[in-house]
């Protein structure tokens, strides 16, 4: 993902002086051939997040457009006040990307897992929130935030997502996409976990379980459509996140189901406290009741709900 | 001195904004008085009052929000908007508030209020002037409390490196802050030193000194932002809050109203004509 960005970001400051590359001082070496084409249009601030956004967005009220980017936890924690006071509140043009996305960096720890971040700014007037799948999306993601005018944060995750788009699509923020049809149950999904959850459909399907998978890659706002018709459709909805249960895609789509008051059966599947364990990625979610087999097993708590 | 008599019309406006709006920080804008008069009217910084917006102008941020009266006040006088909108401070339908904001009123160049933001946001704008080689010049003021926001210092740090010579601090260093003295509750000195250690071309003026006002704010360094170290009194020009850290927040009584008049230069007319 961080190189998908950073190719697109490439071409992005090749046709568009306003556009700057800050970082805090993370993911130096894939800067490498920016810095070395663009140096006028990149900073890097050193560890001082709060700074950094700050400063982006006195920059962005001079008309340039600031990517600042830094591992996601450290942004939105450290630097909420910011992103806040001068970025939501003055409606200031400045893209905030942050990597790392949930338990991404899975042995470095709960520190540096960004598990809230999304709760915390769903919350914030003004922003838009982005969480693209795979490669491919990044792609997409990165030049329609560019285009978008406005404060955005880009959650993006690192360099091992695979790709879960085999062929061409339209993205467009705050539209939702059906990643396969089904009509047993929706399975909504954020970010690159959207991959184990297309898996676990798969896995679903050899025991005639046909799941609906949704990817909603922008968490605000939020595709209500998507999710109404989900409801209409398949009855039974679980959301899947790397993300706490409290605040991110989960509480999103639990709000849209609520307001919309058709019946359906709903579980929210993500994590219930900070991170444990460490591990690889995929053992670190396995550990935190967000693998695939769990994906699964929770799919069959839904439908003896719904009274499959 | 056009300056002094103009910072003069600015306190008493201050205390009218305060009077209608039933409270402010006064301690804070009045402190802050003499520097924003020689900003504005001591042709000092470049602006055009009709064209807020106008490319070209310098900037300023003040970054410690509370002293808001102070600015309304130059903003009203340099002519961004009728003095009148500033007797409903705080009021349903005003567009004034306790701290300025962005976009509501002309001549407000950032949303201040909560400490600690407005260093880092000028130098985000010195940056990008730089950057489009524009002679603009942006000037801060922070309060001395305000100093012990960890994020100023990061500002602080990113200045110097950034070489930002467009680019000028002034600290209202008039000791207090909410609760006591300064140095009572974090020990700050030597203030000037640590900014110099910093990298900052600084200079140690009295802050209600016109000419020694005018001088730092005109000072340049090449390569160097400047820090201006402003010794200031808290309730500048009411003897009774001068240095008082009561006053940070408070309005006078019946029996100190007359008193803040008289030492103001305001009659009763003034805050009447200003009711209707």
């Amino acid at each position: 993902m961080r190189t998908a960005y950073l190719d697109t970001l490439y071409e992005l400051a090749k046709k568009d002086k306003r556009v700057y590359a800050l970082i805090s001082d993370n993911g130096a070496i894939v800067y490498d051939k920016y810095r070395q084409d663009f140096s006028q249009q990149y900073l890097n601030m050193g560890i001082s997040e709060a700074n950094m956004l700050g400063m982006a967005a006195g920059m962005a009220s001079c008309g340039k457009i600031p990517f600042a980017y830094t591992i996601g936890a450290f942004l939105a924690y450290r630097a909420f006040e910011f992103i806040r006071n001068d970025i939501c509140l003055q409606k200031q043009n400045v893209k905030i990307v942050g990597t790392g996305a949930g338990e991404v960096y899975s042995a470095l720890g709960p520190t540096h897992h960004a598990t809230e971040d999304m709760g915390g700014l769903r919350a914030m007037p003004n922003l838009t929130l982005v969480c693209p799948a795979s490669p491919m999306e990044v792609k997409k993601a990165t030049l329609a935030v560019y285009k978008h005018q406005g404060p955005v944060y880009l959650r993006l995750g690192t360099n091992r997502e695979p790709e879960i788009y085999n062929k061409d699509y339209t993205f467009t923020i705050g539209k939702g996409v059906v990643l396969r049809e089904g009509t047993d149950i929706t399975l909504i999904g954020t970010g690159s976990i959207l991959y184990d959850v297309l898996e676990a459909a798969e896995k679903l399907a050899t025991q005639g379980i046909q799941a609906r998978v949704i990817n909603i890659h922008t968490i605000k706002p939020i595709d209500q459509e998507i999710i109404k018709n989900a409801v209409e459709e398949t009855g039974a909805i679980l959301t899947v996140e790397d993300h706490s249960i409290i605040g991110g895609l989960g509480s999103a789509v639990a709000e849209v189901i609520a307001e919309y008051g058709k019946p359906a059966k709903f579980q929210r599947l993500g994590l219930k406290g900070f991170s444990e364990g460490y591990g690889s990625y995929g053992e670190v979610k396995t550990l935190n009741g967000i693998g695939i087999e769990q994906i699964v097993a929770e799919v069959s708590k839904v439908l003896f709900q719904k009274g499959c | 001195m056009y300056t002094e008599k103009q910072a003069k019309e600015m306190r008493k406006k201050e205390f009218q904004i305060a009077y209608h709006a039933g409270g402010g920080h006064l301690g804070a804008a009045f402190s802050v008085t003499d520097i924003l008069s020689v900003l504005y009217f001591g042709d000092v910084m470049k602006y055009d009052a009709q064209r807020p917006d106008w490319a070209e102008r310098d900037r300023f941020i003040m970054s410690k929000g509370h002293a808001c009266y102070a600015l309304y006040a130059a903003l009203a006088m340099a002519g961004y908007f009728p003095e009148e909108e500033l007797w409903h401070v705080g009021k349903p339908g005003s567009k004034f508030g306790g701290h300025p904001k962005l976009y509501d009123i002309p001549g407000v160049e950032a949303s201040t209020g909560a400490l600690g933001h407005g260093l880092s946001f000028a130098i985000g704008i010195a940056y990008a002037n730089k950057v489009d080689e524009k002679s603009a010049h942006t000037y801060v003021v922070l309060g001395d409390g305000e100093c012990q926001e960890g994020s100023i210092w990061e500002g602080a740090l990113s200045a110097t490196t950034l070489e930002l010579d467009n680019l000028t601090v002034i600290i209202d260093h008039n000791k207090l802050q909410a609760m006591d003295k300064l140095e009572n509750i974090v020990r700050m000195q030597p203030l000037g030193e640590k900014w110099k250690a910093f990298g900052w071309n600084v200079l140690e003026i009295d802050g209600h000194n016109h000419n020694e006002i005018r001088n730092a704010l005109l000072a340049r360094k090449k390569g160097k932002p400047t820090l201006v170290v402003a010794h200031t009194i808290k309730g500048k020009g009411v003897s009774f809050m001068e240095g008082m850290p009561l006053w940070h927040y408070r309005m006078p009584n019946e029996q100190e109203l007359p008193i803040l008049m008289k030492e103001l230069g305001l009659v009763d007319d003034d805050l009447q004509q200003s009711e209707a």
